[in-house]
This record gives C-alpha cells, structure tokens and sequence, in this order.
C-alpha cells in the first residue's frame, strides 16, 4: 500500500474534525473492503480516520422496541448478542453468515452499510427490518439510504454512528453464497414488523431492493407457500463468472420461499 | 503393530515445528545487507515491447538498480529450458521457442516478467516499479485452447507456425480403426480438463547471494527439487560450473507439482546479487501466485470408446489439445504426452488404443504438472468414457468395469500404450469398496433423498497412475533430459543416532515422519535417533527431489539400500568384535548375534567402534556413513476405486457431496495416517477441480478473472464430507519396499468419480468441470426450461 496518514481519534466529533482537514480523508472501520484495496494500490488516500478508539461506536443495546447497534460493532458480535438473538434472530444469523471467521471479527455494521456492497448481507437487513440510519448528522431510513451500486445518501464526511432496528413480530434470512467469496450472490430478508410486511433482496440487484409483490403475497401471513407464485424478471439483475441474471432470478424465488419459511418459523 | 516401525501411525515429527510457527522457510531467512525485488509484469496478455524507460525508477529512493531482458542479455543469460524432448509424429522435436526470465522483445501473457526493480526495501522496489515506462505495442492475444489453432489467431512465437508446439500421436492408428469397425457400439464424448491454479499455501520465494570471495552463488529457493534447479541453472541457464551454486530449498509450504520448475524469478534474483553485490530476495504475493505460477491441466478432449455387444472394450481413439500457455515450463511437454496417453489403458484390457495430442501455446501463464500431471487428465477421459458407456449400453457401470478389468493372473500386464504394470488387483478394491459403500442399499437412498426432493447420484472412479518415476532408461527414451534415480546418505553418528540425507524433498508429504521409522525399523534404532535432512545441495549428495508419488517408491529405496549397506559392513566390524565369522553374524532388531551362541554387539556399540577403531578389523575403513543411489526398475502402479454419493437440490444447483468411499491400493504402507491425510488431501484437490475451481482468462483480452480468492473458489472443509477410506494391498515387485506411492491418487480419482454422481443423479451423459451450482440447475431443470 501506499503512505497515508494514520488518525485514531477518540470521538466522533475529532474524527469529523481530522477528516474535514485531510486532502483525500477516507474513514476506517473494519477495513475489509478497504485494507485490500489499499494494499492492492487501488486506492491513494492521503488520511485514514480510524474509528477503532471511539468507544460510544461499538455495542449493542435495546431502546424503545428497536435494537440500537453502534457502527463499529463487528459481524461477530452481532452474531452472538444475546439480545440480537433473543429479539431478532434473523439478524444474528444474517451476520453468522458473513464471509469468513476472520472477517466476521473484524468487519462492522457500519462499514457495510456505508460501503453498499451490492452483494453484502447487512443492506438486506436494514431495508427489510426498515432500520433507521443513526448519523454524527442525521438519521436516514434504510429506504432512502441505499441509493445505488456502492452509493449511499451519507455527505461527505457524514459519519455513521449506529443503526436502529425496529424488534419485529417475525423475521427470516436466506442467502445463497458465493462460493468463492461467501458474499451474498442473492440474498433475502422477510419481516412482519411495526410497519408491516416487508421483503429486501441483496446480491441481485445492483443495489438493495424490495420485493412489492413478495410483500402483497405475505401481507396476509408469512408462509413459504404464500410466496410460491412470486418470481422475479431477468431483467436487471447482476450477471458475473458466478451466476448469470437468470440464474439470479431463480434464486430470488427460491431464498424467498426460504426466507419465508425461516420467519413463519 | 510396532510403535514406530513400519505400519504404525506414528504422529509427523515435523508438526511441531510447523504448529508452533517454528518452521523455516525461505522468506524467514534474512542476510546481510539484503536487497528486496520487484518484478514489472505486463499487463497485457500479447505485446510487443517497444522500449523500456528505467530512468525515473532508478532516480526513485532507494533503488539500486533496474535491470530489463537487455540486461540479461548482455551477460548472456540463456533461456529457461524445457527438460524433456517430446518428438511429434514425424520425428522432429517438439517446437521450444525461447524463454527469457526477462521478456525482450514482446510480452506474451498478463504477468510475464518485463522488468526488475532492485531497492533497499520492498516497498521502495514497489513503488519505482510504477515509474518503469514500459511501451508496449498491443497485439491480439489467444487464451482459449480450442482457439489457439484457428487460422485467426495470433502468433505468439516465430519458431512455432500456428501456435503448434507439436502434434504427437501413441499407438496404431490402423489398427484403432480396424478395431471400431469391428464394434457394436462406440460411445464418443467431448470434454474439457478445467485449467486450475496451484495454490500453495507458501506463495514462491526466492534469495539469491553471491559470494565474490569465491565467486559462488548461493540461491535460497521454493524448490522441490533443489539438485534439479541447480542443475538447470548451471547447465542451460547460467553457463557456469555446478560446483559454484549452493541451492537450498529449506522447509516448503506446498508445492502440488508447481515448484519443481525453474522460474523466472529465482534465476533473476540469482544473476542481480552479482550485479548489485548483495542478497537480492523476492517473496511473491498471493496475487503474482495467481498469475505467475505454472498453472494445470487445461485440455479439450474428445474420445470415443468402442465395444462388442457384452460392454467389452475393443478400442479406443482419444484427441486432444493441451495448452501450454505462454511459453513451456521445465517439464510441460511431457505432462499430456508420456504422464497422459500412457495411461489411457486405464484398468481394462482395451486392447487396442490411438491418442494424438497437439500441444498448443496461447497468451496464459505456463502450464505444467499440477499433483497427478496428466495421470488425472487420463483417468477422467477414460473413466467418464467408461460410465458414459455403461449408461449408453444398459449395463450397470459396477459391472462394465468387471467384465474389462484386467485379472490378477494377467500381471506383469503389457498395455497397448508402452507401459507394462507390475501388478495389481482391481477386483479386491472394487469388493471392498462396493460393501463400505453399501451399493446394493443405494437405491433405497435415492428414493429417500426423493421424497426430500433431492436428487441423488452414484459415481465411480477406478483409477490408474504411473508412480515412482521412474527408470532412467525408459524416461530417457521417451526425451527426459535427466535420469530419475534417487539418492540417500545414511551416516551413523559415533554416539548411535542417524543422518539421513535424501534427495527427495519435503514440502508437507511427511518424509522426516516416514523415513524416519524406515531407517528406525531397519536399523533397530529408536525413531528419535533418526534425523532425517532434505533440501540443500550442499550437505546432500545429488538427487532428483519429490514429484509424481516418487518419494518412498525411489527415494525410500534408496534410503533402504544404503541401510542395507551399513547393516552389512557393520556385519564385519561386529564379527570381528566378537571373533566369529561374518557369515555366522545375524543381524535383528538393532543387534548383531553370533549364531547359536550368546555374544551379541547393538549396532550403536558397532558405530562406535566404527569411529573408535582401536579394536578394529584390517581389510575395513574406519566410519559407518554409506551412500546408495536406487534406479527404479518400472514405474509403479498405484490403483484403486473411489465411489463419490452426492445429493443435488434442484432449486439452486447445489451438489453436496454425502459419502465419499476411497480404496486404494499403495502397496505396503509405511505410515497409515500420514497415507490417510495424503488420500484426503488428494480427494479435497480433486473435488476441488470437479465443483468448484476454475482458471478464467478474458476471451478476447487474456486478463486473469480469476485472480484472488474472491473468484477463484478453493475447496474447504465445509465443501467435503468426511472420506472413508479403505486399503487392498499387492506389494510392488519391483522395489525393496514393495510400496507404489499415495500423494496423487485422490487428485486423480476424484474428478471423474464427481462428475459420474453429478450426472448419474441428473439423468445425464456429460457436463464440463466444475460442475457449479447455476451448470447443475440448468441440467436439473433444462426439460422444464425447454417446455417453458
């Protein structure tokens, strides 16, 4: 990788502070995504904003019917709260299932989701929970965050701070993997919550995506058979060495019909 | 069973080291004043080099030099050579255009080595590497095998017409056709041997010093075949005396056929630690290992079997195209010829066999062997051959293969492609691996994945390999340009423990384990008193290192007779420490015994007394350290049969394998757990190739696509069930042993019994490698799609 400048500041507002000043800042969560990129010299920044030493990022907890999770809360530990799993199982299994070991434990929500990896887990999560976006700014909704292929609303300089999830009544996660990658080649989130009936697709598209149909389908109960008619358009879809749209299409169909099994439970 | 001797499951020595983070490998050796390299590799996959600008790279901090293929040139550095002489079907050597460490005047794949950064770190090599201005002249460039001879395709080399490296051919063509005309069926399939990567754990490495002293060179290298890299250099490379380099390859992480070659990248550190006068290192990133090691397979196939109405062989005709890539690798030639078509006999009595290959260049990395080199390739076109057939003729493919085995009372065996097997017994492995599998109890299992909704399906492999390789004789009249003979040194130390010097190396295979209760057991010595020294030319007497399942085949026996050796000439000393005649000196369990009487010497006292000779007899030299050099008779035939089971959901495609059933024959087996993990491992590489890995170059612009792990999908423990795995033994009967050799046998049994399951659930004939989850859905639901 090339030189860069290496802050670790203690606080939000002192990472908002060293990344405005820098030429090229670009913030460092988990570093997944990014710490390949770099050390494959795709990537120049000048400053690299640590968010590791910002306590208030990191930690799981409940409020008011949702769960709050702090940005720089890794997959691992998502996985294995006690409360994620007593409140959203789905959620726990959803970040069981990111990529490997290693990368569980030191990825982090907040990377994720400011990344918007097309074929990352977390976006399903958040559009299909209908999670709220918790920025040093403002708060988004996960409908509105998700804008396109590795595009999100944040500003620039805009830090995520923590993402809220509404406790739903019901919720399902299916993912068919890359087996080269493990990310998400589809992947499909059902909850019944305080909004309603909801399904977000990942991995499909070029970006997140509901699925209306697959919603009017359950909004009279989640069953695998209430989804058995849904199917989706090649159209659109992602097409790679991997899984072409087609291919894509079915698995939207069938990790939905899984999906929903999984949250009729 | 003894504790440690032959036939116990002793735990690897070795482990310790290496799962304490103790082990030693290239890239942990440091010296004095050592220089980092970093190689400039073209981006494009066929270009031309119109000049190389050096100036900025060599202004950069810390830089010390900048070398090109002019460079080399100027100091007459030769090409890398291709070891063995394949002759095509009108006698002419095959086509061998240079290969220059440094490409010269074009660039012929993505990561050919165009220029060479030496810096003071690697960080510094890195970055004025960015400042070499390299200006290429794009050309069109050919990555597909079945492309690389169309009339269209660009030239790589001058010296090879139509990217033809040669067009080979074994066995009567006449009589082939004589035999189909003869035939009541004749199955014909088409098929595509995936290219794969290597994929060492430990990416390659190399450390090049030079001693002005002496004017010697010392080159710390991923090897395993220290003594054969030394010679090529030397010999064919370099120009220069054998007794000025000194190459160690010390621990190995891996090597699967991809580090006995002679790279570009070691002989450049070697030739710049002259010209810089200093240790010149390079460690290859995983991403270089993607693109620069010597890759495998990679073959178009079509092959027709024919039969007589009863499923029984008459002849077989096999075509096929190998790639070579972009330039030939130290033993590419021979992989699809003399490691391929010789095994194309398989286990029957086919009696009449033709194969022609055309060796094909196109603008991808070398190809060369990868664990199982063409022996893989072979038993997929004859075993999917075989299934394909028993499904066309009605006959259960358990049976087809029975009716055409070749018997027991059959052997020595002369195939129809030069090889003679020693022995073997097919139908014992096929028994025994019938009834661990409980095959009459799959058809219940398939109504039971049924009413899952899963498809279940059957497969079998009855493989063949040519091991130990091999007799010097016979390798060279086929071309080799070296012998295949092994060496051991086995030196008594004066206070009863042993050196054990052999030419074989280690890089995961568990040599210091097995050799060390070889030696232990021969000697009646305890296993910690053996120590067993592999891997530098300096301290070894000349070997040929490990590849094709030749370790314990060539080298053990060359470690068994210079034990022999020692036995023998401790026989005297120990005569004549007890007054006896030598001929009344028994030797068992460590101890020398005077017949019928109670005098008894350990063999510790007679090493003693060999480096003690105060009490010594006069007509024998003082020492016990005895040399044998073992040149094989035949090669070995390891055989046996995998039955794959797997269980395909229709909705995605996916394949899970659920049983796995592998019995081989090795012969006599030394180390039963190490043979295991051998077996697993084979298997693991195998499935790999059969569900999941594949080399993708661009069509059109010869980019790597699968260059990280992202893309390019290894096996894990979570893709594999757990193998059972079962042994026959007929003892080789040509070595001291009696073993054949375990390393390559999953590798190459394990493909085709993958793909017999995969299509036997599916109700198909044939499907291309790797069977990934979108191929399996669309052949799972192509009626249904059709119909839609």
């Amino acid at each position: 990788m090339y030189n860069f400048n290496h802050h670790r500041p203690g606080s939000v507002d002192a990472a908002a502070a060293a990344l405005s000043s820098a030429d090229d800042g670009k913030i460092l969560a988990g570093g997944m995504t990014l710490l390949p990129t770099l050390k494959q010299r795709l990537a120049n920044p000048s400053d690299l904003v640590d968010l590791g030493g910002i306590a208030d990022l990191k930690g799981i907890r409940e409020d008011g019917g949702s769960l709050i999770v702090g940005a720089m809360t890794t997959h691992a530990a998502v996985a294995d709260d006690a409360t994620v799993k007593a409140k959203i199982p789905a959620l726990a299994a959803l970040a069981e299932g990111i990529g490997d070991a290693q990368v569980r434990n030191c990825g982090t929500i907040g990377g994720s989701v400011a990344n918007n990896d097309p074929a990352a887990d977390y976006p399903a999560a958040l559009v299909g929970l209908d999670a709220t976006v918790h920025t040093n700014k403002r708060q988004i909704a996960a409908d509105d965050f998700f804008t396109g292929m590795f595009e999100t609303a944040l500003d620039e300089g805009e830090i995520i701070t923590a993402v809220a999830f509404p406790i739903p009544e019901k919720a399902g996660y299916a993912k068919f993997a890359n087996p080269a990658s493990r990310y998400a080649i589809v992947g499909v989130m059902v909850a019944k919550g305080p909004a309603g009936t909801r399904v977000a697709v990942t991995g499909a598209g070029p970006s997140v995506f509901r699925l209306g149909d697959a919603e009017s389908a359950l909004s009279g109960g989640i069953s695998a058979d209430a989804v058995s008619g849904v199917s989706v358009a090649a159209d659109g879809l992602n097409s790679d060495l991997h899984a072409s749209s087609e291919y894509r299409a079915n698995l939207v169909s069938v990790m939905l019909r899984r999906a929903a099994a999984a949250a009729a439970g | 069973m003894p504790d440690t001797g032959i036939g116990a499951s002793v735990k690897r020595k070795e482990d310790f080291r290496f799962l304490t983070g103790q082990g030693r490998y290239t890239d942990d050796i440091n010296r004095p004043g050592q220089l980092h390299a970093y190689f400039v590799r073209s981006p494009h996959a066929h270009a031309t080099i119109k000049g190389v600008n050096k100036t900025a790279a060599e202004a950069a901090e810390g830089v010390v030099a900048v070398f090109t293929g002019a460079d080399m040139a100027a100091d007459n550095v030769g090409s890398l050579p291709c070891g063995w002489v394949v002759n095509d079907r009108h006698g002419d050597p095959h086509k061998a255009p240079p290969h220059f460490p440094l490409a010269r005047d074009k660039a012929r794949y993505v990561g050919d080595h165009v220029a060479v950064v030496i810096a003071k770190t690697y960080d510094a090599a890195r970055n004025a590497g960015e400042l070499v201005e390299v200006d290429y002249g794009e050309l069109p460039a050919v990555a597909e095998t079945g492309k690389a001879q169309d009339g269209s395709a660009q030239q790589l080399h001058d010296e090879a017409p139509n990217n033809l490296c040669y067009d080979w051919v074994l066995g009567d063509e006449a009589e082939a056709d004589a035999a189909f005309a003869k035939a009541h069926h004749i199955t014909k399939i088409d098929l595509i041997n995936n290219r794969l990567i290597p994929n060492a754990m430990e990416p390659r490495a190399a450390l090049g010093e030079y001693d002005g002293g002496t004017d010697s060179f010392t080159l710390y290298s991923t090897s395993q075949n220290p003594h054969l890299l030394k010679l090529i250099l030397c010999a064919f490379v370099f120009g220069m005396n054998e007794n000025k380099l000194r190459v160690i390859a010390p621990d190995v992480g891996g090597g699967f056929g991809s580090k006995i070659f002679c790279y570009a990248e070691e002989t450049v550190c070697m030739w710049a630690s002259k010209k810089v006068r200093a240790p010149v290192k390079w460690t290859a990133d995983r991403s270089e290992s993607f693109t620069s090691d010597a890759h495998g397979r990679d073959h178009v196939t079509h092959a027709e079997l024919a039969m007589d109405e009863n499923g029984k062989f008459l002849g077989m005709k096999v075509d096929t195209t190998a790639n070579m890539g972009a330039y030939l690798s130290s033993f590419s030639t021979s992989v699809p010829t003399y490691l391929y078509a010789t095994l194309l006999a398989g286990q029957y009595t086919t009696p009449v066999i033709f194969a022609n290959v055309k060796a094909v260049f196109t603008n991808t990395a070398p190809v060369d062997a990868y664990r199982g080199a063409g022996r893989p390739e072979a038993t997929y076109v004859v075993e999917r051959l075989v299934e394909v057939a028993a499904r066309e003729m009605g006959i259960d493919p358990a049976e087809i293969r029975r009716r055409n085995f070749i018997q027991p009372d059959q052997f020595p065996y002369q195939t129809p492609v030069a090889l003679q097997y020693d022995i073997g017994d097919y139908e014992a492995s096929m028994s025994k691996a019938l009834e661990m599998i409980d095959y009459d109890g799959f058809a219940a299992r398939r109504s039971a994945s049924e009413a899952k909704g899963k498809l279940r399906g059957i497969g079998f492999s009855s493989y063949i390999e040519a091991c130990g390789i091999a007799p010097s004789a016979v390798v060279g009249s086929l071309g080799a340009g070296v012998g295949l003979w092994e060496s051991a040194q086995v030196r008594f130390n004066a206070t009863g423990s042993v050196s054990v010097f052999t030419g074989s190396h280690s890089h995961g295979q568990g040599h210091e384990t097995t050799f060390s209760q070889l030696v232990a057991e021969t000697l009646g010595i305890p296993i910690e008193n053996v120590e067993i020294v592999h891997g530098d030319t300096g301290s070894i007497p000349m070997g040929m290192g490990t590849y094709g399942s030749r370790s314990l085949a060539v080298g053990g026996s060359a470690i068994s007779r210079a034990c022999d050796k020692i036995i023998e000439k401790s026989r005297k000393i120990a005569a004549h420490l007890m007054e006896a005649s030598v001929e009344d000196v028994e030797f068992d369990a460590g101890t020398f015994r005077v017949a019928g009487t109670d005098k008894e010497k350990s063999i510790a006292e007679i090493a003693f007394t060999a480096y003690v000779p105060h009490n010594y007899p006069e007509d024998v030299e003082p020492g016990l350290d005895e040399t044998a050099f073992y040149d094989p008779l035949n090669f070995t035939y390891p055989a046996g049969l995998h039955i794959c089971e797997v269980e395909i959901d229709p909705a995605t495609g996916v394949t899970e394998i659920v049983d796995w059933v592998a019995v081989d024959d090795f012969g006599k087996v030394i180390n039963p757990m190490v043979v295991e993990g051998q077996v697993h491992g084979g298997i693991a590489q195998g499935v790999g190739q059969a569900l999941l890995e594949n080399c993708v170059y661009d069509k059109d612009s010869g980019q790597l696509l699968t260059g990280s792990y992202m893309d390019y999908c290894m096996p894990r423990a979570d893709d594999l069930p757990s193998f059972r795995v079962g042994l026959t033994e007929t003892a080789c009967t040509h070595n001291p042993l009696g073993v054949k050799g375990c390393g390559e046998a999953g590798a190459i049994a394990a493909p085709a019994a993958t793909i017999n399951a995969i299509t036997n659930a599916l109700g198909i004939l044939s499907m291309d490698m790797p069977a990934s989850p979108e191929k399996v859905w669309r052949l799972a639901n192509e009626p249904k799609m059709a119909a839609e």
